[in-house]
């Protein structure tokens, strides 16, 4: 690649032609504040906090932007920038409604980090304030505006790599404000609620629902049996917020800490993707026996879902009827579980802890409910749970590992990739696989559906049949599938989509990071990792030769696919229209 | 398709027969009555004027008359107007029932309406329209159409060497002469920054791309400005032309117009214009049987000021929220869509037929050394000629102000005059000799702008004029950056508590500080400039600010909320005329004893300060 030599602050350096200035001082190691930039998906210049000085240039570059040239002499630390930085930050601050010490993002926030270094002590240019109403109507996602800094990286984040386009910017100059179509709530627009909005906003505006509050409720109420179960990907994660490197594994750590929170049992959400794996595993092999509705398509991903109905209602009968992991799971404690241990289902209050915000509106789908009852009664994030330990003086650096508990603890390592993009996809073809030949694998590791790319596809051989399938993640790349299979130009068989680009361990509901760290940290690849070694380390990694899930055919369900396992473990879908009234 | 005999043919016929207008020793028997069709004329009923003359003509038959709703003719203040050709009868202030009057006096007995003369600002009655001192110092490249032919025809534009210059780069330039004769010419962008327009052609013509684009900034926004508004209405062939040149120069083969919706009269003839060419197949394939191609479209803008900033102006075209995009890249090389695009305003294109036709050398002529041509400014405010005057480069203002504009009304004195819009500044009477360029206005502390040029007498308070300009940009700003959104809001709020008689001490540092920062970091032009008005009064009238805050005085008295209004008991014959007009009820008093405002109620709007028959009643 061309290089060209330039000098920052002193430093003289050799970088790539492509590089901004913003990307060569970050390899030299100086720090120039942001607020708008993400790389390669907001990269608009609107924050001016990385302006610098150039020599020979009329006024000040904007780093996140400019290009490096040959020659160019940099300046980012000159009183005239820490001024002009300063004031920016101080009129971004005299907008923004600083209830810090009560907000979600309180010293997880990009803004204060800034206030801190750049040594903000008084604030000068104090004036109005625009009022936004807050919108927390919708179940999964709230939105203060009032917080709201307008970098746009969630307006970005949405249009652009979700391609949904469910939020913008509305009005004009200081009345600007990002909001949704008619000023509706987004849950009455066509957002996926996949909260990918809140893992890039730097500051308290974008959060999640807040379900702490009621899983405490239930936690104190003595006639409840309160269990929760975890996903794959949050134990990928979860360690994050306790100050562990991204990618460390914290099973154990986790089950410690929500066993201390004081949860009656913690299960695994694993053990209802083995479940999900035989489901719709059955399905897959009946559809491409039957030739019916393919390619059949994933439903684990409720972001997903809610993007299908909003913008491919004719295309649902593609949809597995597969109810979700943590949905089955559910359905099972409140039925298989209760009996077994001889607890009324209605006494049952269960807590899923997910990388996600959409599977809180999942949750409360009418759909999701086994006799009467909620399949699962609350959502938690991976953050909310670590709030509540955090609340209970947990620190997950110093816990004891821990295992989860039995009847219903034992997964697979095949479940325990349904975290990452392609993983639902191989764990299907393991099991898939084995039960059309009746033949052990030679390779369990399908490595072609693995991987960071947005759309992959493969052709894989069960078999003399060639199965043709694919994995998007990211809605962007759902959009091409889905465009592709309306107009009729593909041959998939079957086909794996998540919402959240790089699958669950990228989640909505998953730890934090700041931009830098997103720009120079490969946060999700980290975790994929995690579980991808988890996989590996296991002692099944086929969902059909998951003991619990055996006995739990044997014992209650009969087949995959029978009438018990349709009533208690599949759903429907439906056509959502907006704006109607 | 015309070749270019047909259109050469065209030329002739049509000369033929307008070349009364311009040949004042005409001695046939037709009379070609110019009424003004542009906005402000317009405004004043001239079309009920032209509907008049022309059901008179059918009525009574009239032969060898033509009426022909033209463009501007600059002279706004006295409009409508309308001149008879070739005689050059100027009649200003006509309105429709004078009509019968002109024909029955005028056209059919060649008396002329004398009631109807134009009377100029030294008193002396005018017959012509060169006789006005309003046009004495003006010279007409840009505007040479406008008022002279028939905007909606495109035979009239052609008579008067239209598509003259297209075919002579057609036929006889290749795109490098073209580039250099503009170069050469040393024209600079009319949109204010004054950036060499033949330098920008040459960057669209080498950047690679298998598309460009040429684009047309008609977004003119700045408040009181209508220049651009008046090249479309009075003379939109001339647009079409110079863009086709540019295009064929840079190697485009589409155009865009980017016009502001609230300019309907020019939308519509450029709209005509645009089809009328393709008619003639002056736009599309194979223009004058060469290999040369191109289209032109028109996009409307909603009225956001932004969008006249030349990236957010292409984020608008391309059917986004008007928003500017950092620069680099800048729009020669990666403009709309994505491909290079060279873009300029009205005002340049509209100079580019006559540099073609007559020469850089020529063009290089008038004006001055770094600033060359002439200018377009749409004058007004405090100024008897409100209208729009062309100079050379190099006329100062005293000339635009005095001897153009023919200085204050009512006895005034000058006090400032602001070039530039919201982002130049304001000039005071020191700086009156100031020559118009590029270079001397920024020098004093304001921008040639596009052309706005606002006069201010001696009752106009600075802080406030400040703050006009404040709260426009307030408005306008588009959000994207802080220092813009939220900066000029902060601005303007400390000048509302100027303005309202609560300035605190440190105020005016505030203000510096907060302009000095808004100008460094702002993404965009438009946020660079806004503080501008602000600096310029502090720089020139910083006694002014300081009165608002230590005295709590406006000193011209414009600030209400910091003036008292009195009786003076001597004066007042107790009439009770101001207590019976007074709308809050504030003033009291007995019949023929003098009468007293009660402060407190007084929400000194001054109604009883115009109705006092006795001048009793004053503001402090």
């Amino acid at each position: 690649m061309e290089k060209v030599k330039i000098t920052i602050d002193g430093i003289e350096m050799e970088v790539p032609k492509t590089y901004t200035i913003l990307d060569a001082a970050r390899e030299a190691g100086i720090d120039i504040p942001t607020l708008c930039h993400l790389k390669d998906i907001n990269e608009i210049g609107a924050c001016r906090m990385c302006i610098v000085e150039v020599e020979g240039a009329r006024g000040f570059a904007t780093s996140c932007v400019m290009p490096v040239a040959e020659g160019m002499v940099v300046r980012t630390n000159t009183p005239a920038i820490r001024d002009a930085r300063k004031v920016t930050l101080e009129l971004l601050l005299s907008a923004h409604d600083k209830k810090c010490l009560t907000c979600v993002r309180n010293k997880n926030c990009e803004l204060q980090t800034l206030a801190e270094k750049m040594n903000i002590d008084e604030l000068e240019f104090e004036g109005e304030m625009e009022r936004h109403p807050i919108d927390d109507m919708c179940p999964s996602i709230v939105r203060d505006p009032n917080k709201c800094i307008l970098c746009k990286r969630c307006v970005a984040m949405c249009k652009k790599v979700q391609k949904v386009g469910a939020i913008d910017t509305m009005n004009r100059g200081f009345k600007s404000v990002v909001g949704t179509a008619f000023d509706k709530s987004l849950d009455d627009v066509p957002c996926s609620l996949c909260g990918q909005c809140i893992n890039v906003c730097p500051t308290g505006a974008l959060s999640e629902k807040d379900a702490t509050k009621e899983v405490w409720k239930a936690l104190e109420d003595p006639t409840k049996h309160v269990v929760v179960q975890t996903a794959p990907a949050v134990r990928a994660a979860i360690g994050e917020e306790f100050g562990m490197p991204i990618g460390t594994l914290a099973t154990g750590k986790m089950v410690a800490g929500l066993k201390r929170i004081g949860f009656d049992k913690v299960f695994d959400t694993n053990t209802g993707a083995d479940l999900t794996i035989m489901e719709e595993g059955t399905e897959v092999i009946e559809r491409i026996k039957e030739n019916k509705n393919l390619p059949i398509i994933t439903s684990c991903s409720p972001g997903w879902v809610r993007f299908a109905e909003s913008s491919y209602p004719d295309l649902l009968n593609h949809l597995s009827s597969a109810k979700s992991p943590h949905q089955m799971f559910g359905a099972i404690i409140k039925s298989y579980y209760a009996e077994k241990a001889g607890i009324d289902p209605k006494d049952i209050f269960v807590v899923s802890v997910m990388p996600c915000v959409a599977k809180k509106a999942e949750s409360k789908r009418e759909e999701m409910n086994v006799n009467g009852l909620r399949d699962v009664d609350a959502v938690l994030t991976t953050r909310e749970a670590a709030r509540m330990m955090k609340q209970a003086g947990i620190d997950l650096n110093t816990i004891e590992d821990a295992e989860f508990d039995n009847p219903m603890g034992e997964a697979t390592g095949a479940a325990v990739i349904f975290g990452t993009t392609g993983g639902v996809m191989e764990a299907a073809l393991r099991t898939v696989s084995e039960i059309l030949t009746g033949k052990e694998l030679e390779k369990i590791d399908f490595e072609e559906v693995r991987g960071e790319e947005g759309l992959k596809e493969a052709t894989i051989k069960i078999g003399d049949m060639d199965v043709k399938v694919a994995v998007a993640h990211g809605l962007a790349n759902a959009t091409k599938v889905m465009d592709s299979i309306k107009a009729g130009t593909c041959d998939y068989h079957f086909v794996e989509v998540m919402a959240c680009p790089g699958g669950c361990v990228n989640g909505g509901g998953q730890p934090i990071h700041d931009a830098k760290t997103r720009a120079t940290v490969d946060i999700r690849g980290l975790r994929a990792k995690a579980l991808y070694d988890a996989d590996k380390n296991l002692p099944i990694r086929k969902s059909h030769e998951n003991p619990v899930i055996k006995k739990l055919y044997e014992e209650f369900l009969g087949e995959p696919g029978s009438e018990k396992a349709h009533e208690l473990l599949h759903t429907h879908y439906h056509k959502r229209e907006y704006f109607n009234d | 398709m015309k070749t270019i005999n047909e259109i050469n043919e065209i030329r002739e016929k049509t000369l033929s027969e307008i070349s009364l207008r311009k040949d004042i020793n005409y001695k046939g028997n037709e009379k070609h009555i110019l009424v003004c069709g542009g906005t402000g004329c317009t405004s004043s009923h001239s079309d009920k004027i032209i509907s008049k003359m022309n059901a008179i003509i059918e009525e009574k038959n009239i032969e060898n008359v033509r009426v022909i709703r033209t463009g501007c003719f600059g002279l706004c203040a006295k409009g409508p107007i309308i001149i008879i050709r070739p005689e050059d009868t100027f009649y200003a202030m006509a309105q429709e029932e004078d009509v019968e009057e002109i024909f029955e006096k005028h056209i059919l007995n060649g008396e002329i309406v004398e009631r109807l003369l134009c009377k100029d600002i030294d008193g002396n009655t005018v017959k012509r329209l060169d006789e006005l001192n309003f046009y004495k110092k003006q010279k007409r490249v840009v505007l040479k159409n406008c008022g002279m032919i028939d905007p909606e025809n495109i035979d009239e534009y052609i008579a008067f060497d239209g598509y003259k210059a297209l075919e002579k780069v057609l036929t006889s330039m290749t795109p490098d002469d073209v580039v250099n004769e503009v170069k050469a010419s040393g024209l600079r962008g009319r949109g204010g920054a004054g950036f060499p327009t033949g330098l920008k052609w040459e960057f669209t013509k080498k950047a690679v791309g298998d598309q460009k684009y040429v684009a047309c900034n008609a977004d003119e926004g700045d408040p009181g400005a209508f220049m651009d508004r008046s090249v479309l209405e009075g003379d939109p062939h001339a647009l079409v032309e110079a863009m086709a040149i540019a295009a064929y120069a840079v190697g485009a083969t589409k155009g865009y117009v980017y016009v502001r919706a609230e300019y309907p009269i020019a939308v519509r003839r450029l709209q005509r214009a645009i089809d009328q060419a393709r008619e003639y197949g002056l736009l599309g394939k194979g223009i004058f049987g060469t290999e040369f191609e191109f289209d032109l479209e028109i996009r409307l803008g909603a009225g956001a000021f932004v969008c006249g900033e030349e990236t957010a102006l292409m984020e608008s075209v391309e059917g986004h929220r008007g928003e500017p995009r950092p620069r680099p890249p800048f729009p020669a090389n990666k403009g709309l869509f994505g491909k290079p695009t060279l873009l300029n305003n009205v005002e340049t294109y509209a100079n580019i037929t006559q540099i073609i036709l007559n020469g850089a050398e020529w063009f290089g002529s008038i004006g001055t050394e770094k600033s060359k041509g002439t200018k377009v400014f749409a004058v007004g405010g405090n100024i008897n000629n409100v209208g729009l005057v062309e100079v050379p480069m190099g006329t100062t203002l005293r000339e635009i102000i005095f001897d153009i504009g023919g200085g204050i009304p009512g006895g005034r004195e000058f006090k400032a005059a602001q070039t530039g819009g919201p982002s130049g500044g304001c000039i005071p009477a020191e700086h009156l000799d100031t020559p118009i360029d590029y270079e001397s206005l920024s020098a004093i502390g304001s921008m040639m702008g596009s052309g706005g040029l606002i006069v201010m007498d001696d009752t106009k308070c600075m802080v406030n004029i400040a703050k006009f300009f404040l709260d426009f940009t307030v408005d306008e700003s588009c959000g994207k950056c802080p220092p813009c959104r939220i900066g000029t809001k902060r601005m303007n709020e400390i000048l509302d508590r100027l303005t309202n008689g609560q300035g605190k001490e440190g105020d005016i540092e505030k203000l510096e500080e907060l302009a000095k920062n808004i100008k460094r970091s702002s993404l965009c032009g438009l946020g660079q400039t806004a503080p501008n008005p602000v600096l310029s009064t502090l720089k020139y009238f910083r006694d002014e600010y300081e009165a608002h805050i230590k005295e709590k005085r406006c000193p011209s008295g414009e600030c209400k909320a910091m003036t008292t209004v009195t009786i003076d008991k001597d004066k007042c014959k107790g009439c009770s005329l101001c207590a019976k007009n007074c709308p809050v009820n504030a003033i009291s008093g007995e019949l023929k004893s003098p009468f007293s405002i009660d402060p407190d109620k007084c929400i000194k709007c001054g109604v009883c300060i115009a109705k006092c028959p006795f001048k009793a009643i004053s503001r402090k």
